[in-house]
């Protein structure tokens, strides 16, 4: 059981030529082993902010980030001890692999790194990594990249952050970068894997109809502060925000149009109903 | 719900399995990938054919170097000698096959010390952020706006008798700066693509992250820069070699057109002068030729446009013009059902 | 206004930098020729010039680096450059101030006008892609790795010494002297043409590349396709839509091959004995003149550093964003 604190965390950047700009307003929350939360916010409410701070490729301004209880060393081993606990998706599966290392090479080095299983162990151990997130290994580990399909691509992602066998996953709009055809079969995937490793799972999106469909709980994210948090379908039926409120009712709900009620709103609803 | 996972399955099913000993030819191949166009070959073909003749230059030269027969005294070309003599009555096909050797020992000795130089500090430029960023990149762009040549003149002179290596060490301290700041650049678009970040997430270390993971991925930048130091080099070796900074001892080509300019070969004895110019610029038209190749590879706009243009100049189209020449005509047909 | 501090703040670290450069390397290489030669003409130089020959050389060992270096700046504000031993103990400044005005004058002309000639033709070739005008490519390519000293040979030897049409050497005429007159300004014409024209024909095979390229690249801008789309004449696209964009990183890298292009060209003059600062620079070298030698370095790189603010100036002209920054 690992649980996540992120307490009062602040994030400001520096802009050039005009000052400050707060990312991240005193944000709390826990995440749990076990338990999926969504997070949710348009462009730029601090969404990826967060899920940079969480695998410390940049540090918060202000407050606490705890694992267990720990705060997150600053360097060294123990850095990587935690790294190893809390792994990230990347949104886009077409940039988050090296174009020049084949998948071996992509899913071996957490491997080694972290020395998840002796040094004779690590071919099988790709192998059946690949296996679980449902590739074909002898077909995909010589490849490189750009060989595979972007939803492929994504399944490597997902073994490469398997691979250390971290307790918690962040998942940054895994599947906005793909067809919208094959963005289901990621999410199953994700939600599997989830339920087989108790997985804490942090989903990042801004699409509220899968959020609802794959998460325990929703937080949204407003101009880098929590406007709202609590259990998935109350959230979204019963918004309290008027920011989430807004959120509802710009996301695609098949009833509504095919009842026609808003013909004339065609124009904006369908540049909202593919969530990208 | 399973459907699409299942059928996502299959696709990947369907993929033929690679082979095994793919890998390493694979990554062979691509490593070259950069060199597979017509332009680089060709290159690197007129660069094989300079590289065979300096190292078997022993057996093909007909007369030792500094031979002298003087009998023969500016000779116009004959059988005897192909390329006509000296005024001492060496023959200049000899001096000029062993001209070849010092050319691109010092060419690729500069091109490799100004790459390392380039590669340390270019990527380390690219990869920190802020005051040390700028700062490698103010040094870089003083080493590129400093003059090399006068700088080469002035401590050339210096020595009586600079050595091989001390030549091509200050050829590539005058020379390395352009190429640092492309790799600069190049490193810090590559800096914030996700699969560095995600290395980073890993927990990779930096050297790590740099050699291994950035950079594969600047070969092509490092190949373009390295041809165009030894260019370069080429160049500053013979102009300083005309000048007669650097002794006679080291036989290039430049030697060569020193001592025809100081016994009176031009414009007479065209023979004597003519060749030697005609080697540098072929040489350096191989080297332009490999980097139009990896410019083409790297920046793949520059290899399609005279293609396209042609096949559309084929179907009659005149390219720079088409899409006005469309838009026009649709605008007339609209006015036309109007 | 950041664009231009930031601008000023470079040149002046490169000025330094030159001048440190200047300063430390008699230090590193050897200084004893210079001491030999104070000895040897002790009676003709005066006690003060031997002293600035001591500052530049880093001869006055007694003194601490730092000092040496104080000292060395002090002599640069007051323009001593130390005493030539070639030209009969003259002051360095001198010697450079009366060779300067010649290279500024040849290479500045030859250089502008291979700029823009090669940009003109680039951007026209980048233009017709694919077309017959592509043979230009492999041409220019031929002449821009061609030695700039051999071409310079060569053109002695076809249009001097074969057909006669231009004089093979010097700036003007042995007889006359320097003056303000028709028949003067002709001499000048006819003695640059030659050296001039060789510049231009072997710098031009660069700008005609690089610009073509960048042409090819901007074209397939949407900006570009918007423009022809809009229906504007194609010589207005050409020029206000693609070339002005293409020009840009054109101008950077001439202003940053500068340095590149004053070394091709300083030997130009020693082939066509053009008594600007690069013949002094050879001359010096040949007759071991080493204050000459280290004075023509620090001249040469500070007028490349003036050059290149000449382009910047011309950078920001062109680029919008320099100019909102600025305002």
């Amino acid at each position: 059981m690992t649980t996540l604190e992120f307490s009062h965390v602040s994030k400001r950047y520096r802009v050039r030529g005009s000052g400050h700009m707060l990312a991240l307003d005193d944000v709390s929350f826990t995440l749990e082993s076990g338990q999926t939360l969504a997070l949710v916010g348009q462009s730029g409410s601090g969404k990826s902010t967060i899920a940079k701070i969480l695998t410390q490729l940049e540090r918060a301004t202000s407050g606490d980030i705890l694992l267990d209880g720990k705060p997150i060393p600053r360097r060294g081993k123990a850095l990587r001890r935690y790294r190893q606990q809390v792994r990230m998706v990347f949104q886009d599966p077409f940039a988050s692999l090296n174009p020049y290392h084949t998948i071996r090479h992509h899913i071996e080095r957490p491997l080694r790194l972290d020395h998840v299983v002796p040094e004779a162990e690590v071919e099988t151990e790709v192998n059946r990594l690949l296996e679980r997130v449902q590739l074909d290994p002898a077909g995909t580990i010589d490849r490189r990249p750009h060989e595979l399909s972007g939803g492929q691509r994504q399944r490597v992602a997902i073994a490469r952050a398997l691979a250390s066998r971290p307790s918690l996953l962040i998942a940054d709009e895994p599947v906005s970068m793909l067809d919208v055809s094959i963005r289901l079969g990621v999410l199953n995937l994700l939600a599997d894997l989830q339920r087989e490793s108790q997985l804490g799972v942090l989903y990042i999106t801004h699409d509220l109809a899968t959020a609802r469909h794959f998460s325990d709980e929703i937080m949204v994210l407003h101009h880098g502060e929590v406007v709202e948090r609590g259990p998935a379908d109350d959230v979204i039926l019963r918004p309290q925000h008027p920011y989430t409120l807004a959120l509802r009712n710009a996301s695609p709900d098949p009833d509504r149009h095919f009842a026609g009620s808003a013909p004339s709103g065609g124009g904006p609803s369908t540049s909202a109903r593919t969530p990208s | 719900m399973t459907i699409p996972t299942t059928m996502a399955n299959a696709t990947a099913q369907a993929l033929k399995p690679a082979p095994r000993s793919r890998s390493f030819s694979a990554r062979f191949g691509q490593s070259f990938a950069m060199f597979r166009n017509g332009k680089s070959i060709t290159g690197l073909c007129i660069l094989g054919f300079f590289v065979l003749v300096a190292v078997f230059g022993d057996l093909i030269a007909p007369y030792g170097p500094l031979e002298k027969d003087f009998t023969a005294l500016r000779q116009a070309p004959s059988l005897a000698h192909l390329l006509g003599t000296t005024h001492m009555g060496e023959d200049v096909l000899s001096q000029l096959i062993y001209g070849t050797r010092g050319v691109l020992i010092v060419g690729f000795l500069a091109g490799i010390f100004a790459t390392i130089i380039a590669v340390a500090i270019g990527v380390t430029a690219g990869y920190v952020s802020g005051f040390k960023s700028e700062s490698l990149s103010a040094l870089t762009n003083v080493f590129l706006v400093i003059p090399g040549l006068p700088l080469m003149i002035i401590v050339a002179s210096q020595y009586d008798n600079p050595s091989l290596f001390l030549i091509a060490g200050v050829l590539a301290l005058t020379g390395w700066a352009w190429g640092g700041r492309v790799l600069r650049a190049q490193t810090m678009s590559l800096r914030n693509r996700d699969f560095v970040q995600a290395a980073r997430a890993n927990g990779e270390s930096l050297f790590r992250i740099i050699t291994v993971e950035m950079l594969p991925n600047l070969t092509a930048i490092i190949a373009s820069s390295f041809v165009g130091t030894v260019t370069a080099a080429v160049l500053g070796l013979t102009t300083l070699a005309f000048i007669g900074v650097i002794p006679i001892t080291n036989l290039n080509w430049g030697t060569i057109l020193f001592w025809a300019q100081q016994n009176g070969a031009f414009p007479d004895f065209w023979w004597w002068y003519v060749p030697a110019g005609v080697c540098i610029a072929l040489l350096g038209v191989a080297l332009s030729l490999i980097n139009f190749g990896i410019d083409e590879y790297v920046n793949p706009r520059l290899r399609s446009a005279g293609e396209r243009a042609r096949a559309l100049r084929k179907r009659g189209i005149k390219p720079g013009s088409s899409i006005t020449a469309v838009r026009v005509s649709t605008e007339k047909t609209e006015r036309l059902t109007e | 206004m950041t664009f231009f501090l930031r601008r000023a703040a470079f040149y002046a670290f490169t000025a330094w930098a030159a001048v440190t450069i200047n300063f430390f390397l008699p230090r590193m290489l050897k200084g004893d020729p210079v001491s030999a030669y104070i000895q040897k003409n002790q009676g003709r130089i005066s006690p003060e010039a031997a002293d600035s020959l001591r500052t530049l050389f880093g001869l006055d060992t007694d003194r601490s680096v730092l000092e040496q270096y104080i000292d060395y700046w002090k002599l640069l504000f007051s323009g001593d450059l130390g005493r030539s031993f070639s030209k009969g103990l003259a002051p360095v400044t001198d010697v450079i101030a009366a060779a300067l005005p010649w290279t500024v004058g040849l290479v500045g002309i030859a250089t502008i006008l291979s700029f823009v000639l090669g940009t003109s033709i680039g951007a026209l070739i980048g233009w017709k892609r694919g077309s017959k005008a592509d043979f230009i490519v492999p041409v220019s390519t031929f002449f821009s790795t061609v030695p700039y000293f051999w071409m310079g040979l060569i053109a002695i030897a076809v249009f001097s010494t074969l057909l006669g049409w231009f004089p093979a050497s010097h700036a003007y005429g042995k007889g006359s002297r320097p003056e303000f007159s028709l028949d003067f300004i002709g001499q000048v014409i006819a003695h640059g043409f030659l050296p001039a024209a060789t510049i231009v024909l072997a710098s031009l095979g660069g700008w005609i590349l690089g610009m073509r390229n960048m042409m090819v690249t901007v074209l397939d801008e949407d900006y570009v396709t918007v423009a022809q789309a809009k229906g504007l004449p194609t010589r207005r696209v050409l020029v206000n839509y693609a070339a002005r964009n293409a020009m840009l990183p054109q101008l950077s890298s001439f202003a940053l091959s500068l340095g590149f292009i004053v070394g091709g060209t300083i030997v130009m003059e020693m082939v066509f004995s053009y008594p600007g600062v690069g013949k002094l620079l050879l001359d010096a070298t040949t007759a071991k003149d080493y204050p000459l030698m280290q004075g023509l370095f620090l001249v040469i790189t500070l007028t490349v550093l003036v050059a290149n603010i000449l382009a910047d100036v011309a950078y920001a002209v062109l680029d919008p964003r320099t100019r909102q920054l600025e305002s």
